[in-house]
This record gives C-alpha cells, structure tokens and sequence, in this order.
C-alpha cells in the first residue's frame, strides 16, 4: 500500500483496492457522504458494476443472485440504511449468501441530526442478532484490514460480514443549532 | 374491472406453459403461490424458489441476470410480493438488463394469508410502473396462445421484459420445493457449473 494516493489513510481506495483483489464486480449502494469516493472508484472501474439502490434490502437480494451465478458483489450503505435490512438478511442467513456489507457510521461522536442516532447505535446489536460477523474500524489504518478479513470470511465461509466504519474516521456532518441570545 | 376478470388465467396452467421446453432458463419463484406453481410444473436445481425474503424476487434475478449475461432470466412473482419490492423496478430498470423477464401473477390477493386484497384489487396497474421506469411491457395475456408468445419474448426479446398475468383467486393444492435455502443454493450453483 506504499503506491501513491494509497497512504494509510486513504481507506477508500484502499476499500477499493480489496474488493478489487478479492474478485468483487457487483459493487450496490445507497449512497453516504462517507462512501462518496468509494462509489466514484467503482463506477470508474472496468470490470466492476456499481449499482444504486432505491432502498438496502434491495442489495440483499441482488448479492443473493450474483452468489448464485457466480459473481462476488459488496453492500455499500449508511448506519441508518441497515435499519432497512433486517428481514433480507433471514432470507441471506437461511440461504448461506455471503454478505459483505460496508457501514459508514452516523449517530455517534458530534452527530448534530438527532434522526441518526437511534439506529446508528443499534446498528451492532441488530447485525449480530441476525448472525452477521461484525467488526468495528475505529480509526483510519484500521478499515482496509477489517474489509479484507471480512471479504475472506465472506467468499471463503460464505459468512455474512459487516464493517462498521466510525463517523470519526468519516468526518461529521454540521447542521448548525442557533443559539439563543 | 370487468373486462379484465373476464380474461383471467389459470396460474398453474401460465407457469407450466412459460416453464415449458425451458432450455437453459434460469428462474427465481417469488414465496407463496408462484413459489408453488412453480415446484407444480416440475422442481429444477435451475429454478430458485423463495420462502421468505418477500420483496427481493425481482432482485434476487437481477443479481443472476448481471452475473450470467448469456444466460436468459425469469422472475415468477405475485402481486403481493411485486408491491413490496416496486422500488427494485426502478434500481431494475437503471441496470437495463437485456436477459431479465419480470412475469406477475397477479390474482389481486394476499394469497398465503387469508386473500386479501392487494392494492391491484384496487386499480393500481403494475405494468404501467415498470413501464413507466423503463421496462418493455408484454401486454397482459388473454389466452393460451398469448402465454406460448409470451414465453418466446421471455427466450428471445431484449428486456428488460415486465408482464401481468391476470390469474383467478384460487387456492390450490400445495405443492412445496425443497425448503432448505443452504441446499436451493448449492444445488443451483452446482447445476450452472455443469
């Protein structure tokens, strides 16, 4: 990962880069503000097809068929997006689909929009009920190695992981309060 | 309304004859009835039926018709099932498909859970979604002859392809597929690696 643009911090080409590695060509998405570079790589990407999604549970279904033709796909959405996920993942569970999904936390360290918090914190507890694999990159260096022990365990388990990535490792999003005077 | 109920179908008879000489088709049954009418017409490792996960048949079939282009897909689905993923109709329809058939069995009920209307029942035409996403619509059949042709579209016209079928709501007896989705999975894998 010495090459240039690929410093320790740059996660999501590194992200990228993994996928890439791992035989990934179904990249599907709602899109985050945290993932915004990681999507503009998939799309420029010959040989990998990025798909957006009207809502997550649709990504479930589409890693389902690409599983059984053939094809390795990753799940790209935010905290509040697994929300939409839970019953897709019984049909993923009882199928043994692999599953990789990418979570770009909201609802945590200086969240200003209250409407992300309540399952931005959920967000582990519900993934671990379903019997999803779940890991937790707090800090930059951290996220690359956690997507590739989740790709393995995905493709070579035909496991159901999930990276949860920190809001501080993405940045917060202000929405200003007004303070009274 | 009447006219269209004069046109109904038999829904065991339409997917027999759609899954009729079936070649090399590659098929995902929506849960309940069109899972059932399918396993009715034969159970094929080829033929992926759904219990659960209402919602994701038509993307379960995107997800096969993008990782097997050469290969020709067909989604069986309800009306009930349909509505609850409409949102794939459009994520569906941006991907523009050329090997994906979308076939809803539509008899305007809840089927599994005491037939209660759908929304159909009450005017909404699912054809004029998809068709108005993008989808190339095969007019709903009114006859035998209508479901053969509409079984050649699915085989050879570019999509991707959305069809109604308007069926009579009737309960049937049940005829299950295997009920394993670890089993459906590797048997269906296994069948396309041969």
């Amino acid at each position: 990962m010495s090459e240039p643009g690929a410093s320790s911090t740059d996660w999501p080409l590194g992200i990228h880069r993994a996928l890439t590695a791992a035989g990934v060509s179904l990249v599907a998405y709602v899109p985050d503000a945290g993932h915004k570079r990681l999507i503009e790589l998939c799309h420029e990407t010959p040989g990998m097809r990025a798909i957006p999604l009207t809502s997550e549970e649709e990504g479930v279904g589409l890693a389902g068929g690409a599983w059984l033709g053939g094809a390795r796909s990753a799940l790209l959405m935010q905290s509040s997006g697994v929300g939409n996920l839970m019953n897709a993942l019984g049909m993923a569970r009882v199928c043994r689909f692999p599953m990789v999904v990418l979570v770009t936390m909201r609802g945590e360290d200086g969240e200003t929009n209250p409407w992300q918090v309540p399952v931005g914190r959920a967000v582990q507890a519900l993934l671990a009920e379903m019997g999803v694999e779940v890991t937790r990159a707090d800090a930059p260096e951290a996220v690359v190695p956690a997507v590739e022990v989740a790709l393995r365990h995905a493709f070579e388990d035909e496991a159901m992981t999930a990276v949860l990535i920190a809001q501080k490792v993405i940045g917060v999003k202000h929405f200003p309060v007004e303070v009274p005077r | 309304m009447s006219a269209t109920t004069a046109l109904r179908l038999r829904r065991r008879e339409v997917v027999a004859t759609l899954l009729t000489a079936r070649g090399d088709l590659l098929v995902v049954a929506g849960l309940g009835a069109p899972a059932w009418d399918c396993a009715a017409a034969g159970d094929h490792p080829l033929t992926f039926p759904l219990w659960g996960g209402m919602g994701l048949a038509a993307m379960t079939g995107l997800g096969l018709a993008l990782s097997r282009p050469r290969r020709r897909v067909l989604v069986v689905t309800g009306d009930g099932e349909m509505l609850m993923g409409l949102g794939s109709l459009a994520t569906i329809a941006a991907q523009a498909p050329p090997n994906l058939a979308i076939v809803v069995l539509d008899n305007e009920r809840y089927g599994e859970t005491g037939m209660q209307p759908t929304h159909t029942a009450h005017g909404v035409d699912l054809a004029a979604v998809a068709q108005a996403c993008g989808f190339g619509v095969v007019p709903t059949p009114a006859s035998h002859a209508d479901v053969v042709a509409l079984r050649g579209s699915i085989h050879h016209d570019g999509g991707p392809l959305f069809s109604v079928v308007k069926v009579h709501a009737e309960k049937l007896p049940l005829v299950l597929p295997p009920r394993d989705g670890a089993l459906l999975n590797d048997r269906f894998r296994t069948a396309l690696q041969e």
